[in-house]
C-alpha cells in the first residue's frame, strides 16, 4: 500500500557531544502515508536524532531531506511530540490543540474552528471544554497527538509518546494509533524501545545500536493491515521478534 | 451506613477538622488570657483582657476610620507599584542574563537591611506625607514577588519551550504562550505574601512620624500607656492583611481555573 513517494530523507547525520560521538552516521528514508520506527536502547540518542529532524539541533555532519529540500537546522516543517504530553494546563483543549495555529498568528475563533472538525476522528469528542487535568493520561496523549496533527499534517514525529502510559491503556493507544492513522494519511517516525510496540505499529524498524547510535539493521515488517490485536501472538510476528531479539 | 459516606464527605469532614483544632486552640489560649488578668496575676494597664481589647476595639472604630483609609491607601498603592515594578524587573532578569547576574546579588543585599533603619531616612528625604510610607511598602513586597516570578520564568519546562521553537514560535510568543502562563502560580503565590507584607509596610512607615495613618495612632497610644487601643489596632492589623490575602487567593481562583484541581 506504500507508495514509494520519499517524503523525509535523514542522510548521514553524525553528531557529538563535547568530543563523545553520540550519532555516528545515520540514515533514515520515510515515504508517504509510511510508518517508520526507530528502535533502541534508551538513552542511545534517538532524541538527539529527532531534535536534528526537528531543526532544534545541528548535526556536525549530514542533512534533513524533506521532499527534496534541506531542512537541516530549520524548524517548523516537521510536527513533533514528546513523551510527556506537554499540554499548556491553563488552556482548554481545544485551545491547547489549536496551539499551532495560534503560534501562526491565528485568531482564537478562526484557530477553533479549524481544529474542531477533528475532535470526532481523534476520539475526544465532548472534550473540547475540558482543561488538561480533567482528563486521563491516556486522553491527554489523544490530545497531544492531535495537537502535533495540526501542526504539520504530512510528516510526524512521535518520541515514545505512550512510554509513559501503563501497559494496558498504552496497548490501547497503540490499537487507536492506527486507527487514526488510517484516515489520516501522514508519515510518521516513531521512536520506541519497545519491541512489540514497534513491530505492531511499524511498516519498516530501523535497529539503531547502543552509544554511539548507528544503524544496525533495517527490518521490513510484512504483517498484513489492518492489525489488530490477535497479530501480537502470531507465528510472523514471533518471528519477527525473535529475529529483532537476536540483533539486540 | 459508614460505607455510604462518598469521598468527597471524608475530605468536607478533614475540611472542618483543619479548621476546628485551630479555633479551639486559639479559644483556650483567649479564655486562659482572660483569666489570668482577671484574677489579678498580671495588672490590666500592663496586660488588657481580650474582652477590654474588643470593647476598646468598638468604642475607637468611629475615631480610626481615617487611619484605616490612611493605611489601606498606602499599602494598596505601595503593592501596586511593587507589582509594577516586579514584573519589569523579572522579566528583564530572565530574558538578558547580564541583566540577572548584574542585579540578582543586590536584590538579595537590600533584603539584608534593616528596613526600620531606612525608614526614617525617608522620612528625612520625603517628608511626613504618604510618599515615605509607600516606599517603604514597595520595599518590603517588591522581594518576594520577584523572586517568586524569577522563580516561575526559570522552572518552565524545558521540552515545552522546545516544542514551540520546534513550531517555529517567535521569543515573543514563547513568552506569551508558555512563560508568563506558567509562572503565574508561584508569581501568585508572591503576591499573597507581599500582600500582608505590605499593611505592615505601611504600619512601619506610619509608626515614625506622619500625620496619619494606624501605625501613628498605635504610636500615641502608646505613648498614652493605651495598651488596650495599640492590641485593638493591631486586631485591624490583622484582620486587614487577611483580608487582603483572602482576596488575592480569590483573584487566583477566579482567573486560573485550573489550579482549582486540589
Amino acid at each position: 500500500m506504500n507508495s514509494c513517494h520519499n517524503k523525509l530523507k535523514v542522510k548521514n547525520i553524525t553528531k557529538y557531544y563535547q568530543d563523545i560521538l553520540v550519532i555516528d552516521d545515520i540514515s533514515i528514508d520515510l515515504n508517504q502515508n509510511e510508518f517508520v520506527s526507530i528502535l533502541g536502547p534508551s538513552g542511545s540518542g534517538k532524541s538527539t536524532l529527532f531534535n536534528i529532524i526537528a531543526g532544534l539541533i545541528k548535526p556536525d555532519k549530514g542533512k534533513v531531506i524533506i521532499e527534496g529540500r534541506d531542512y537541516t537546522k530549520v524548524t517548523g516543517r516537521v510536527s513533533y511530540m514528546y513523551q510527556k504530553d506537554l499540554l499548556l494546563p491553563w488552556k482548554k483543549i481545544i485551545d491547547n490543540v489549536a496551539l499551532p495555529y495560534y503560534i501562526k498568528g491565528k485568531d482564537k475563533k478562526e484557530a477553533r474552528e479549524l481544529v474542531k472538525d477533528y475532535f470526532d476522528i481523534f476520539g475526544l469528542k465532548g472534550f473540547e471544554y475540558k482543561y488538561p487535568f480533567q482528563l486521563s493520561g491516556g486522553m491527554r496523549q489523544r490530545a497531544a497527538l492531535m495537537r502535533t496533527y495540526m501542526f504539520s499534517k504530512d510528516i510526524i514525529l512521535l518520541d515514545e509518546p505512550f512510554g509513559g502510559l501503563d501497559a494496558i491503556t498504552k496497548s490501547k493507544m497503540q490499537y487507536w494509533l492506527l486507527g487514526v492513522l488510517e484516515k489520516l494519511k501522514a508519515s510518521v517516525l516513531f521512536i520506541t524501545h519497545d519491541i512489540e510496540e514497534a513491530i505492531f505499529l511499524s511498516d519498516r524498524i530501523y535497529i539503531l545500536s547502543d552509544r554511539p547510535a548507528k544503524v544496525k539493521e533495517k527490518v521490513y515488517i510484512d504483517l498484513p493491515k489492518p492489525r489488530n490485536k490477535d497479530i501480537t501472538t502470531s507465528d510472523e510476528f514471533n518471528n519477527i521478534k525473535r529475529h529483532i531479539l537476536s540483533i539486540l | 451506613m459508614r460505607k455510604f459516606i462518598s469521598t468527597e464527605k471524608i475530605k468536607e469532614l478533614i475540611n472542618k477538622d483543619t479548621k476546628i483544632i485551630p479555633t479551639i486552640f486559639i479559644l483556650i489560649l483567649l479564655v486562659f488570657w482572660q483569666f489570668v488578668v482577671d484574677i489579678g496575676l498580671i495588672e490590666r494597664y500592663i496586660l488588657p483582657s481580650p474582652k477590654n481589647i474588643i470593647l476598646t476595639l468598638i468604642k475607637i472604630l468611629p475615631e480610626i476610620k481615617i487611619h484605616v483609609v490612611a493605611t489601606l491607601q498606602e499599602a494598596i498603592s505601595g503593592f501596586s507599584i511593587a507589582i509594577i515594578l516586579s514584573i519589569i524587573l523579572a522579566v528583564l532578569m530572565d530574558s538578558i542574563k547580564i541583566i540577572k547576574k548584574a542585579i540578582y546579588p543586590l536584590l538579595i543585599i537590600s533584603q539584608t537591611v534593616p528596613i526600620i533603619a531606612l525608614a526614617p531616612l525617608f522620612m528625612m528625604w520625603f517628608g511626613l506625607g504618604k510618599l515615605p510610607k509607600i516606599i517603604v511598602v514597595v520595599l518590603v513586597c517588591f522581594f518576594p514577588i520577584v523572586i517568586s516570578l524569577l522563580d516561575g520564568l526559570e522552572s518552565v519546562d524545558k521540552d515545552m519551550l522546545n516544542l514551540i521553537k520546534s513550531m517555529g514560535g517567535s521569543k515573543f510568543q514563547i513568552f506569551k504562550i508558555v512563560k508568563f502562563p506558567s509562572s503565574i502560580v508561584s508569581f501568585f503565590s508572591g503576591l499573597r505574601i507581599a500582600a500582608t507584607y505590605s499593611i505592615m509596610g505601611a504600619v512601619i512607615g506610619e509608626w515614625l512620624g506622619g500625620k496619619e495613618g494606624l501605625g501613628l495612632y498605635m504610636l500615641r497610644a502608646k505613648h498614652a500607656f493605651k495598651l488596650d487601643k495599640v492590641f485593638a489596632v493591631i486586631i485591624v492589623i490583622v484582620i486587614l492583611s487577611m483580608t487582603l490575602f483572602k482576596i488575592i487567593s480569590l483573584m487566583q481562583y477566579l482567573f486560573m481555573p485550573w489550579t482549582r484541581e486540589s
